[in-house]
């Protein structure tokens, strides 16, 4: 039972990320209707943007936020700027399929980049503190990740004021809704764009940055976090950012619960059936509206 | 409508062929097993290049999970062969495999469109690929009896024939009435539906074609390979490779995977012995590139080639058209 209990309370913590990790995607799909699949790369970009100023400067991962974040949104607005701008000119059932393809094309090139840069080892940073434990009763609850949780939390929480009570929050809101709506009201809808990508992509790095530090990464872990974001974008749908944040959770303890029914190996497949039977019993109504 | 390869397919097809024929040749005449195994390599590519082709290029449904389908022939044909059964019989049993999981998961799977099948798709792979290396996790490796008398000249005309095969099934149905019909469901779903077809028929078809291809070419990556783990040819890579292949030559034509197989397997052969993985970072951007700015990939651009060449001349002084 305690046993049971400590995998669902990780099971949570790593949810955290899930939720955080897919709350970029979400927003990038919601607004821009386009489809990331290069999402993971991104979170593992920011991963090695943390363990370089980490390596190289010493800097502290919770730190490096501070310095991730800002990269990763000037990040995004090059590649809005120089690829998804292109694609977002096509018409709606199009532009999903060639951002898909787009996306792709990104991973690979990303992907095989990072080998270049940083080999296929896999890397985690190490804190003086990293150690930390939090014991309540019998169950251990690594500082570190509790921090990583906390932090995904804030930022959600920044990510839903901002888009609630920021002029261009609303601009990018309005763009999601109903785009010809919003550009007849006069909102600029190329930089409502523009602002949603860029800040997409300084979530994933920010997530990435939270998994180098309580997980690790290595080049290669880009198709198992864009396949999680997936996941929880499907369970939660589009919207609402808190919502997302709790469908991570929701995912994280399926994983842990799954492991412990099925064996460890099985968790990565739970996530995945779930999202099968989710996109197959509501093919259309899935992310809102059908797509035409 | 113009078809996208020029209106030549026929004319490829027999040019292909005759390569094929010639390829044939190559093993009496040398006896280097690298340039075999390159050879084959760019076959087994051919293969799954064309047979992804079948359901993306003709039938507009980007598969993402076409590795499933590899592994499943790979390891259908490695256990019977293993156990006794002719290789040829293996192969088609892993075919078959291939073919009714694909009929099996198709009706579900093409309830969703466009992207969503092609994610759908992709987490079906992955769940395939866990599975089977945690319920297979040892390596499989040929009795040391077989080892022994191991040849590559089999291996090599399995393949040859495979993709010759291939070839003559995308130019049959390019010209049939099966195939125009998955290319009116790729152009517009509901306006063929309108036009009496069913697109889920068509759909299903084009699915059990390519997945009967790549199952087959499963079973000569597993009569091939002295050792490998049972999960590798359910990577996403081969569907990555497949993907990279068909859109760089060209998606919805006949010559296009050919000739994007050729070109891919040679850079990244030539590369990887430099840098590993590094084909990968050229073709990633290739592929945005040809997305974005040249969706006919090296057909299109052969044809605009030709079509320039042609306008020249025919504004020289003088001259007839």
């Amino acid at each position: 039972m305690t046993l049971l209990a400590q995998q669902i309370v990780l099971g949570l913590l790593l949810g955290g990320l899930y939720g955080l990790a897919a709350a970029g995607l979400s927003l990038v799909f919601g607004v821009l209707k386009v489809l990331n699949v290069a999402h993971g790369e991104l979170i593992m970009l920011g991963g090695y943007g943390a363990y370089w100023l980490f390596a190289l400067l010493g800097v502290d991962p919770f730190a490096a936020l501070l310095l991730v974040i800002p990269g990763a949104l000037l990040l995004g607005a090059g590649l809005y700027t120089g690829l998804f701008g292109f694609v977002v000119r096509a018409p709606e059932e199009t532009r999903i399929k060639n951002s898909l393809l787009v996306g792709f094309g990104l991973a690979l090139a990303l992907h095989a980049l990072a080998v270049r840069l940083w080999t296929a080892d896999d890397r985690s940073i190490s804190t003086g503190y990293g150690g930390a434990v939090l014991t309540v009763g019998p169950i251990a609850i690594p500082l570190i990740r509790l921090a990583s949780l906390l932090v995904a939390l804030a930022l959600i929480a920044g990510l839903h004021l901002l888009l609630a009570r920021w002029r261009w929050g609303k601009a990018i809101r309005a763009t999601a809704e109903d785009w010809q709506a919003a550009l007849l009201t006069g909102i600029d809808i190329r930089r409502a764009y523009l602002l949603a990508f860029a800040l997409g992509t300084a979530l994933a790095g920010a997530a990435g940055t939270l998994v180098s530090v309580g997980y690790s990464i290595s080049p290669s872990i880009g198709l198992e976090w864009t396949l999680k974001a997936l996941i929880v974008v499907v369970l939660a749908g589009l919207g609402s950012m808190l919502g997302t944040f709790v469908a991570g959770l929701f995912l994280g303890v399926a994983e842990a619960l799954s492991a412990a029914a099925f064996g460890g190996p099985y968790r990565e497949v739970v996530g995945l059936v779930i999202f099968l039977v989710v996109l197959v019993l509501r093919p259309q109504g899935l992310f809102g509206r059908a797509p035409r | 409508m113009r078809s996208p390869g020029g209106g030549t397919e026929h004319a490829w097809t027999v040019a292909i062929l005759v390569a094929f024929a010639l390829l044939a040749l190559l093993p009496l005449l040398t006896a280097r097993d690298d340039v075999l195994n390159f050879v084959f390599l760019v076959l087994l590519s051919i293969t799954l290049a064309q047979s992804w082709n079948i359901v993306a290029g003709y039938a507009g449904q980007v598969n993402l999970g076409h590795a499933a389908f590899f592994g499943l022939g790979a390891l259908t044909a490695r256990t019977l062969w293993i156990a006794g059964t002719p290789v040829v019989i293996a192969m088609a049993a892993g075919a078959a495999v291939a073919t009714g999981f694909a009929l099996l998961i198709g009706a579900a799977a093409f309830r969703l469109r466009g992207a969503y099948f092609a994610i759908g798709t992709l987490a079906l792979g992955e769940i395939l690929r866990t599975t089977v290396g945690n319920a297979l996790p040892e390596i499989s490796t040929l009795p040391a009896a077989s080892i022994a008398g191991y040849r590559l000249a089999p291996r090599y005309y399995l393949a040859l024939a495979l993709a010759a095969l291939s070839v003559l099934a995308v130019a049959a149905l390019a010209r049939s009435r099966l195939g125009l019909g998955m290319q009116a469901v790729r152009e517009d779903e509901d306006a063929a539906e309108a036009t009496g077809v069913s697109a889920l028929g068509l759909k299903l078809r084009a699915l059990a074609l390519s997945t009967a291809l790549a199952g087959a070419a499963g079973g000569v990556f597993a009569y091939y390979h002295i050792s490998y783990y049972p999960s590798h040819p359910f990577g996403p890579g081969w569907t990555f490779d497949a993907l990279l292949m068909t859109f760089i030559g060209g998606v919805g034509t006949l010559q296009g995977p050919v000739l994007g197989a050729v070109l891919y397997v040679f850079l990244k052969e030539y590369l990887t012995v430099r840098w590993v993985d590094f084909h990968l970072l050229i073709f990633g951007a290739l592929f945005v590139a040809i997305v974005l700015i040249f969706p006919g990939g090296l057909v299109q651009a052969l044809v605009q080639a030709g079509n320039g060449a042609r306008r020249r001349r025919a504004r020289r002084p003088g001259a007839t058209t």
